[in-house]
């Protein structure tokens, strides 16, 4: 498979880990943050920490678009999908999260609700064009990588004169999310969590490119390597961040050349800027109230933003006590430590937000990885050689 | 087909026409229906007779019996559609036993409006299916629901068999140091439907692996039979759920090699598109055996010597593990579990 197939090379890959066993001294310890679920699901999925030695750990992050919606916004939304006259789209990995009342957007489709699960902003869009009769929402949610998609629809939208399309819109901010983490006391206090570094998702800086990073390398004094989705991606970042740390350097370092700028793409920003402001606030779950973390539609399009169209009410809403996601989110604690984990919250029955979509953590760690817990026990299991 | 019925079996405008309710009604129409469409395409003796069931001999030996529905969307994809499906499905449910399929019975319901055509393409299908494999459908049913209550077509086949003796294959009999052997490449089926689905219609040159195993079954039963543990067909749940059903059945667990399990490039590339993971995905056409190791050569030897099994491969083996995971050695040297799907399969947003 051309463009896959090089970035999944066993051998290659066993050969940086190699390499990372050489840098690394082994006289002090490197934890670094991948911020995106996506690579958490990569790690977890082909096994790369089993590559690395003892004393370079990974340490998953909040970059779950999924994950961090909060759960008043999952009603709002299902709140909405039940009037009679509107028909919502979404991404699929969101039909299953649930709001303060146990439902999920899969079950106020059962209970008859007008749901439709699309793969892109333009199914919404030819739903809405083929059925003129109906309100059709857009459930937009993502960071900046599926930020530009949705100013297109709208901008198609508003060229076809559609009146019956709208957002409901959730897209957030990366860099924002990563300036709250560093800037926590966990991990700003010394001696409570440690963060060497950052790998950046790929993605995300297609877009906004690698430059919005070197205020964080330089401020806080950590290196960031933005990195693609592959295994050997992910792996060849750690080597790079492994060697920035050894050096004593922390800077903003392109493993992504491949599609990555440091400016990003100039056209894609420009769009975006055109139908969005950044809003003072937004809430993410596990996280809490993060200022200029989130974006919404400029008034001029208040006609396209379903919030404003039909009225939307979102009622901020708790996660369980008991549940740790807003420690693992931040690094602080790792999936096994929560003592809900695996008892009562499981990928069937997610009860905090990083076990709600596949690229959590929580999720990550239970698909593929709770062998490795079990193997810690006494009575442990044997594990894969 | 008798007289009466050829002449008004004309009635039936196969071409142009659609179900309606009067085709599950009970009287003429329905007559029509069955018999220019479904006797006409599953012709045998046991249909000619007439009867409202079939009276067969039963051979001697212990019977297996088996029933499922099918309910896919979209009715026809590349490399089938439901009706194949369908007579595949259930031969390859008592297959699993080791059992040699002797019938099949066939139930459908149509909903209202449905293309006399599309009708006739499925029920033609399931004939071919079912004369190829040397199973008969010798019995059946027919209802028409309204408009709204059913998509298009649901069919349900039931089949019974007799397993040869001596052979008594059980969900619980994997044991630490049994083989597992796959069949052959995964996801085939699953892909290829997926590609035709509405609102995911992708260019995949991938065509489902829908097939009958029996014969495969046989060759394998001669080649080793009684070294064979158990045998599953990994559709729904891909081998991912086929692998933790036995793991949890047989209280085992599983150690299973990545590179082992043969993935065609272009499922893999959809699976990427997608955003799912092949070990997930439905096949029709393959099957997953635990074996003794002495008797793993032999049956692989068998296995590869059919049509059906060129690509079978022992991708990996059953250890002690009171977790029952089933844990997988990834391309990369390391390891991870293969879990149960959470719920229905949905796609990753980025």
């Amino acid at each position: 498979m051309k463009y896959i197939d090089e970035y999944r090379n066993g051998r290659l890959a066993r050969d940086i880990a190699r390499q990372i066993a050489l840098t690394a001294d082994p006289a002090r310890s490197y934890h670094f943050m991948e911020f995106c679920g996506g690579h958490t699901h990569v790690i977890s999925r082909y096994g790369l920490e089993d590559l690395l030695p003892d004393n370079v750990r990974m340490v998953h992050g909040p970059g779950c678009p999924v994950c961090v919606l909060p759960i008043g916004r999952i009603g709002a939304a299902i709140a909405l999908a039940m009037r009679p006259e509107i028909t919502l789209c979404t991404y699929g990995d969101l039909m299953r999260v649930r709001d303060k009342n146990g439902w999920s957007l899969l079950k106020a489709k059962a209970a008859g609700a007008d749901i439709r699960m699309v793969y892109s902003t333009l199914d919404a869009l030819k739903i809405a064009e083929a059925e003129p009769q109906r309100e059709v929402v857009f459930f937009a949610i993502g960071f900046e990588t599926t930020t530009p998609p949705t100013a297109l629809v709208l901008k198609t939208a508003i060229a076809k004169g559609l009146g019956n399309f709208s957002i409901f819109c959730n897209h957030v901010l990366t860099p924002a999310a990563i300036h709250s983490i560093l800037e926590s006391p966990d991990v700003s206090k010394p001696g409570t969590i440690k963060i060497d570094g950052f790998i950046g998702p790929a993605h995300v800086s297609a877009v906004i490119g690698t430059k919005p990073y070197e205020f964080f390398a330089e401020k806080f004094r950590k290196p960031v390597v933005v990195a693609g989705f592959e295994p050997l991606d992910v792996i060849q970042a750690v080597l790079m961040l492994v060697r920035q740390i050894n050096d004593g350097r922390h800077v903003v370092e392109n493993q992504y050349i491949r599609a990555v700028t440091r400016l990003g793409n100039v056209k894609a920003q420009a769009e975006v800027a055109n139908f969005f402001e950044l809003r003072e606030s937004f809430e993410w779950r596990g996280l809490g109230e993060l200022p200029l973390s989130g974006l919404r539609l400029r008034p001029r399009y208040a006609a396209y933003d379903a919030e404003n169209r039909f009225s939307m009410v979102t009622v901020t809403a708790e996660d369980n006590p008991a549940c740790e996601c807003g420690s693992i989110l931040r690094g602080v604690q790792k999936p096994a430590d929560c003592k809900l984990f695996g008892r009562v919250c499981t990928p069937d029955t997610p009860m905090g937000s990083c076990m709600v979509s596949s690229e959590g953590a929580c999720a990550a760690h239970w698909t593929y990885g709770r062998f490795r817990t079990k193997a810690r026990q006494p009575d442990a299991g044997r594990a894969v050689a | 087909m008798n007289m009466m019925m050829e002449a008004y079996s004309r009635n039936l405008d196969v071409a142009n026409g659609h179900v309606d309710l009067s085709h599950g009604a009970g009287g003429r129409a329905m007559g029509q229906l069955i018999e220019g469409i479904f006797h006409k395409a599953f012709d045998n003796i046991w249909l000619r007779a007439g009867n409202d069931q079939s009276a067969f001999t039963v051979p001697g030996g212990r019977m297996v019996m088996s029933t499922d529905g099918y309910v896919v969307s979209p009715l026809f994809f590349p490399g089938g559609n439901i009706g194949s499906l369908a007579v595949h499905g259930t031969i390859n449910d008592i297959a699993m036993a080791a059992a040699r399929p002797l019938y099949l019975s066939a139930s459908f319901i149509i909903e209202e409006g449905f293309p006399l055509a599309d009708l006739e393409r499925i029920a033609e299908s399931m004939g071919v299916a079912s004369r190829g494999a040397g199973v008969p459908i010798i019995t059946g049913d027919t209802k028409v629901v309204e408009r709204g209550k059913a998509d298009g077509v649901f069919i349900s086949t039931s089949g019974v068999g007799v397993v040869p003796d001596g052979l008594d294959l059980r969900a619980d009999a994997a044991r630490p140091g049994d083989a597992v052997i796959l069949s052959g490449s995964i996801g085939d089926h699953g892909i290829a439907v997926m590609s035709k689905r509405e609102n995911l219609e992708f260019d995949a040159a991938v065509v489902s692996d829908s097939a009958a195993l029996h014969g495969l079954v046989t060759a394998m039963v001669e080649a080793g039979g009684r070294q064979i543990r158990l045998m599953r067909d990994p559709t729904r749940g891909g081998i991912a759920a086929t692998l933790n059903e036995i793991a949890s059945q047989s209280k085992v667990g599983f150690h299973i090699d990545e590179e082992a399990i043969p993935v065609k490039p272009e499922v893999a590339a959809a699976c990427e598109l997608l955003g799912v993971d092949p070990l997930n995905v439905a096949n029709e056409g393959k099957l997953v055996a635990v074996a003794a190791p002495e008797g793993a050569k032999a049956i692989l030897a068998a296995m590869r010597a059919h049509p059906l099994g060129r690509e079978a491969a022992v991708v990996g083996h059953v250890v002690a593990d009171d977790d029952c995971f089933v844990q997988m050695a990834t391309s990369f040297g390391g390891g991870r579990i293969v879990d149960w799907l959470s719920g229905e399969q949905l796609p990753r947003i980025c």
